[in-house]
């Protein structure tokens, strides 16, 4: 019997084992690219582009310990010899071990290198700095040479612009179609109008149609409207491919509401406009802040809405549009482009931490837009 | 009693009136006269004022967000306002219409309408169709149809579309997508939730797999940089697969260009893995916790082994989530763009159906056959728009 019991606790125990260890596998894989890019945005310029931003882990690595001519009677063709070892040139540019475990490098080409004992140390690599979010937020100050011979220093444009920019688009992108859903589900809940089913079933209709068959048309309309590059222009864009998902989530909850309110409120003279303002509004807040959080992210994260309706207007341009540009550039600017990554991240992990919940219920409500 | 003085009051009760009714329309005109005008000068001056410093910048921005949200709340209010001047049986028909209308107006313009111009711009050349006075039909239709039929190509647009080898080659790429992609964050979803079910630190490893929702595409692109970069073998790796690869004894490889193709898409496709995978979590997780408990329990006694439950209860049990799921996330690959776009902008055989609809209509300005791989698009997605409508019909909600 004990032995019985005592086996099905370590079988208990195994299985707990094996399953809290694949999740945290599964955890470890989905952590260690954002981790990587955090760790990188403090790292220097340098050792961005020399080493792995793991290496401010404790790790071996080769550390030169004494540095020297090789001397200029040699026979740089021959098998030379620096402290007690030997070899031919290409040997020791390979690196020939020393008894001790430390090598001799040959660093540089035959006639001018340096010859280097390294040795293998335990060593961090932390030399963390928060020149590149500075950088970032205020710009990259240009060294410029004047005609005249002096060397000036320009500001260098910044993401503060950029950040600003998506921040005046992803507001009103999402409470202009909250608002405009908001009154659409009312009136689709409680009012009564010829035409209301039939408008309904395309609302729902659209909700699978993939915005590229719009994007041609709306922009011959902007282009001949003049509205192209403007905020209000990106703001419509979003509004109208946001709308079909807003305005059926908000239906089916203000539709659940209890009827009675509603009647309550009328016999009390209350208009719709009323009614609506004061009773259904605020009695819909948890629809209302799940749909919003979608949207706001979805606004915020977006690339090509802004990518055609803002395209070629440099002070209108978002993060993610900034951000795009600098991976194309390749390398050069990567200490810059991990500060800016991670501060184009920053708002939307906190409106996503904060307000997990509600998220939640609104991917389960089903936001998913099409 | 005296005819004058009842004349008198008679002649003063309708001026009153009169005046009454000039003052109502005169202010139902002022006030929305006033409302468009104050919201068209701020867009001008939005449009027009190009800032010149971040102090200059940040009050341009906060006007603008302002006039954005602050315009369509007073839209809703003046209108209303205007509606509830009228009698209550005219207010009664028309309220309805100020609530929906401007709802409908915008997904008409936005989406209801380009569907049928972007069916009628696919069958036509790169120059699109020309642009004809629509009047002209009336006055003078044999010149309105001749504008039309110099760069009418029927259906062509749609035969280059599945017989281009760029295409192909999107749609080859696209089907790896929905193949690998979709399936595997579906799998793995699913795994978590069933794993983090049965684990202490559930709301943990949830939250830590689940944040990368919140990343937009663009940045996640920078983050798998950080995984796929390669440096020559002589210098030391700083992208962590490559490290890997290099201690593992391997050439490192320029993983999403140069490697094999169409295995390079691969590597692309790893990082949708790892955006979407999260989502599936969520639903899958709050379907598992549906299931009764009893049931599975009834199973364990039955002698049933942890895989047996898994496959042969939990599996049917949420079969109907699986499929919504397994809907969303093809529907989402469907439209792959950003990532591609980031990574390797559709070089090395990485294009895909949204890249090469974006390469077409904005790039190489060839909007027909633009506009015919956004039809073909949206015939994918009809199945997905039939049976929703058809949820929706049955849903007696009407």
């Amino acid at each position: 019997m004990s032995s019985q019991t005592q086996n099905s606790a370590r079988k208990k125990l195994i299985s707990e084992i094996i399953i809290n260890g694949a999740l945290l596998l599964l955890v470890l894989v989905w952590t260690i690219p954002t981790l990587g890019l955090l760790v990188s945005s403090f790292r220097t310029r340098f050792d961005i582009q020399t080493s792995g931003w793991w290496w401010v882990l404790p790790h071996r690595e080769w550390v030169t310990v004494e540095e020297f001519p090789p001397g200029d009677d040699l026979d740089r063709d021959g098998v030379m010899e620096f402290a007690g070892v030997s070899g031919t040139f290409a040997e020791l540019r390979e690196g020939v071990s020393m008894d001790d475990g430390r090598k001799v490098t040959w660093v540089g080409n035959k006639r001018l290198g340096v010859i280097k004992i390294q040795e293998q140390k335990w060593i961090m690599r932390t030399d963390f700095t928060l020149e590149n979010y500075g950088q970032v937020l205020a710009g990259k100050t240009y060294e410029i040479q004047t005609t005249s011979g002096e060397t000036k220093t320009v500001q260098g444009d910044d993401f503060t612009g950029s950040f600003l920019n998506s921040l005046t688009i992803s507001i009103p992108a999402t409470v202009i179609p909250i608002l405009i859903a908001a009154f659409a589900a009312y009136g689709f809940a409680w009012m009564d109008f010829p035409g209301r089913k039939p408008l309904f079933t395309m609302v729902v209709a659209l909700m699978v149609v993939p915005l590229q068959i719009a994007l041609v048309p709306i922009l011959q309309d902007y282009v001949r409207l003049d509205l192209n590059g403007t905020f209000l222009a990106v703001w419509l864009a979003h509004t109208g491919f946001g709308l079909p998902l807003a305005t059926y989530l908000l239906f089916n909850y203000i539709k659940g509401l209890p009827r009675e309110i509603l009647e309550s409120a009328f016999i009390d003279g209350a208009s719709h406009f009323t009614i609506f303002a004061r009773l259904i509004l605020p009695l819909s807040i948890p629809a209302l802040a799940s749909f919003a959080i979608f949207q706001f992210l979805w606004v915020w994260n977006d690339y090509l809405i802004a990518l055609v309706f803002i395209g070629a207007k440099p002070d209108v341009q978002v993060l993610t549009m900034r951000i795009a540009e600098m991976v194309g550039s390749r390398g050069s600017d990567w200490h810059l482009l991990t500060a800016g990554a991670f501060i184009s991240m920053l708002l939307p992990l906190i409106v996503f931490f904060s307000l997990q919940r509600f998220f939640v219920r609104g991917l389960l409500a089903g936001s998913v837009k099409g | 009693m005296h005819p004058t003085s009842d004349y008198q009051t008679k002649t003063s009760g309708f001026l009153e009136w009169l005046v009454l009714i000039i003052g109502r329309v005169l202010i139902s005109l002022i006030v929305p006269v006033t409302t468009f005008a104050v919201l068209i000068i701020g867009f001008r001056w939005l449009r027009d004022t190009i800032p010149s410093g971040t102090a200059e910048k940040t009050v341009v921005s906060l006007v603008a967000i302002v006039w954005g949200v602050g315009g369509a709340a007073i839209l809703y209010l003046v209108s209303n306002w205007l509606v509830e001047q009228l009698s209550p049986r005219w207010v009664k028909r028309l309220q309805p219409f100020i609530f929906v209308g401007p709802a409908i107006a915008i997904l008409a313009w936005y989406l209801a309408l380009p569907t049928f111009r972007s069916l009628w711009i696919s069958l036509f050349d790169r120059a699109g169709p020309a642009e004809v006075p629509f009047s002209m039909l009336f006055t003078a239709p044999g010149e309105f149809f001749a504008q039309f039929s110099t760069n009418f190509i029927g259906l062509n647009n749609y035969i280059a579309v599945f017989t281009e080898r760029t295409m192909i080659e999107a749609f080859r790429n696209n089907l790896l997508w929905i193949l690998f992609g979709a399936s595997l964050a579906i799998i793995f979803g699913l795994m978590v939730a069933v794993l983090a079910d049965r684990s202490r630190f559930e709301n943990l490893a949830k939250s830590l797999i689940f944040l990368p929702m919140a990343i937009s595409m663009v940045g996640a692109g920078v983050i798998w940089n950080f995984i796929y970069e390669v440096k020559d073998i002589a210098d030391p790796q700083i992208g962590l697969l490559n490290a890997v690869w290099v201690a593992l004894g391997q050439e490192p490889q320029a993983w999403t260009a140069l490697i094999t193709q169409p295995w390079n898409n691969i590597f692309l496709i790893i990082i949708m893995i790892w955006l979407q995978t999260g989502y599936a979590m969520v639903i899958f997780s709050a379907a598992i916790k549906g299931i009764p408990e009893d049931l599975i329990e009834a199973a364990r006694v039955d002698g049933a082994s942890e895989v047996q439950i898994f496959f042969r209860i939990m599996i049917p049990y949420i079969m109907g989530t699986i499929i919504t799921v397994s809907t969303t996330v093809v529907i989402f690959t469907l439209k792959i763009f950003d990532i591609v776009m980031v990574m390797t902008g559709g070089q090395f055989s990485t294009h895909v159906i949204a890249t090469q609809f974006y390469r077409q209509a904005f790039t190489s300005n060839n909007k027909g056959l633009a506009a015919a791989i956004a039809i073909v698009l949206l015939i994918t997605v009809i199945p997905v728009m039939i049976y929703n409508l058809r949820q929706f019909a049955e849903e007696e909600a009407f």
